[in-house]
């Protein structure tokens, strides 16, 4: 199996090294692209997006015409984890910040995120949550991080903070607010790899 | 959930912020409508200033912190992180910055230094900073004060980009030149570069520094920019390069992609087309020492 990293920018080569201490604790020996161009993800058995500026991301991911690719993916099932940055991209809707930048949403996920919703970068914080497939707290790191204000019935919520909806679950697609890569914790990966493998059988 | 064990402004969300800009290109702007422009042609991030170094290079006197309401009108209009420049040293500027909603602080060379013996304890604040450098051991003292990122001084508001090929090739060639040293010749290197030496073994090992690495100070053209990033720097300021373009809009859109096309000439050609001339700019070579501003902090 190949998981593609979307490369274009941010949290690129941290996704890429949790995924390889995951796989090698899982004793998987599989191979991890990272992905900036089109022609690659039709290729691969899951798709990771990290996270960084959604705005950039978004106005890339179009521009080299990867967007169509991930889109394809996600209806073939292909497992997709998405990070912050990620998880606004995959959102049906982005709230006021993403209209306001016209904002190329993906649409692949039946949710509806307000980006920056816990403030500037001196709000950022990190705590430990709850996650539904999770035994123990996870760490989690939210950087001018985003929160999901709806979800659609397909949709399953898997961590909250507080009141706010922060991760959640449709089918093959995980999104998260937070940032799992930043930390040595490696379960959400596992998690993630776990979902590739019984996918690709 | 436990709220006691909630925390902001850590090292790992510090530093994290800053790698969130990895691959990006930062923009200097002066007022809302260049910030709007820089965030659709994709910058990650905007450097929000009273005047692009260009011009500061040009009128002289004492630059200082751009007016907080300027800065505000930028925060406001844009969805992307805003940073913003206080004096070497100065760190009620820092706190201002802070208190006003700044995203991340560059102590910065540009401006008039306000202290010649210390730069900020930048441990102190909640937001990230980014600081300059020329040489590892410098680079290393400034994350020793607490800096979340680093980035090449270079020679701003030139458009020449010699001076930020030669301070990343310094410091990249000073990490390579660690890989062999046994624990003691590691010892004597940090002491000779002035470096704590948990820092200085840290980066050794790692084989980067331990902190994204941005490169700034002079780049000025597409070109500029993806030579930069097969240095090997995380990403991309440009100061005065975008506004004091022929076409700002253009040349904005082209560097960001060039950044992300760095390593394809055919695409860098395509990317390269019909943007404009490019800021008119200034050799390093011919400026008088006193005007160089690289040379500002240690």
């Amino acid at each position: 199996m190949t998981i593609a990293v979307i490369a274009i920018q941010g949290n690129v080569e941290e996704h890429i090294h949790a995924l390889k201490e995951a796989m090698q604790k899982q004793k998987l020996d599989e191979k991890v692209v990272p992905v900036k161009h089109k022609g690659i993800i039709p290729y691969c058995d899951g798709i990771v997006l990290p996270g960084g500026e959604s705005t950039t991301l978004c106005r890339l991911m179009k521009h080299e015409g990867i967007d169509i690719e991930i889109i394809d993916a996600a209806k073939q099932n292909k497992p997709i984890l998405a990070t912050c940055a990620g998880l606004i991209s995959l959102a049906k809707s982005g709230g006021k910040q993403a209209q306001k930048t016209k904002q190329h949403l993906l649409g692949i996920m039946d949710i509806e995120v307000d980006r920056n919703t816990f403030g500037r970068q001196g709000d950022s914080f990190e705590v430990p949550i709850h996650i539904s497939f999770l035994n123990t707290p996870y760490n989690a790191v939210f950087i001018r991080a985003p929160k999901i204000v709806r979800v659609g019935k397909n949709v399953e919520v898997i961590a909250r903070f507080g009141e706010d909806i922060v991760g959640a679950k449709q089918q093959n697609i995980i999104g998260l607010a937070f940032h799992p890569e930043l930390t040595d914790d490696l379960r959400i990966h596992q998690y993630y790899l776990q979902l590739v493998q019984e996918n690709t059988g | 959930m436990d709220m006691e064990k909630l925390r902001h402004g850590t090292e790992l969300i510090k530093r994290g912020f800053a790698k969130m800009q990895k691959g990006g290109v930062i923009m200097d702007v002066t007022n809302k409508e260049q910030a709007r422009i820089a965030e659709e042609a994709g910058a990650v991030a905007v450097m929000a200033l009273q005047a692009v170094p260009a011009d500061i290079r040009k009128e002289g006197g004492v630059a200082r912190m751009a007016d907080p309401e300027i800065i505000k009108s930028i925060i406001d209009e844009v969805t992307i992180p805003v940073m913003a420049k206080t004096r070497i040293g100065h760190f009620v500027e820092a706190e201002i910055l802070q208190a006003i909603g700044v995203d991340m602080v560059d102590e910065s060379e540009v401006l008039t230094p306000a202290d010649e013996m210390y730069h900020i304890d930048k441990t102190g604040f909640t937001i990230p900073f980014v600081c300059g450098a020329r040489n590892l051991g410098e680079a290393l003292r400034r994350i020793n004060e607490g800096a979340a990122m680093i980035r090449t001084k270079g020679e701003a508001g030139t458009g020449d980009v010699k001076e930020a090929v030669r301070h990343t090739k310094q410091i990249t060639g000073e990490i390579r030149a660690l890989a062999s040293k046994n624990k003691e010749e590691l010892i004597k290197a940090a002491r000779e570069m002035e470096a704590p030496i948990e820092l200085v073994v840290e980066t050794a090992k790692l084989q980067r520094l331990p902190v994204v690495n941005f490169a700034a100070g002079g780049i000025a053209t597409p070109a500029d920019a993806a030579m930069m990033m097969q240095l090997g720097v995380d990403g991309i300021f440009v100061g005065s390069g975008i506004f004091k373009s022929e076409n700002p809009e253009k040349m904005a859109k082209s560097i960001v992609e060039a950044v992300n096309n760095y390593d394809k000439p055919e695409m860098l050609a395509e990317i390269s087309k019909g943007i404009g001339n490019p800021m008119k700019g200034v050799d390093t070579a011919t400026i008088p020492e006193s005007e160089i501003l690289q040379t500002r902090g240690w």
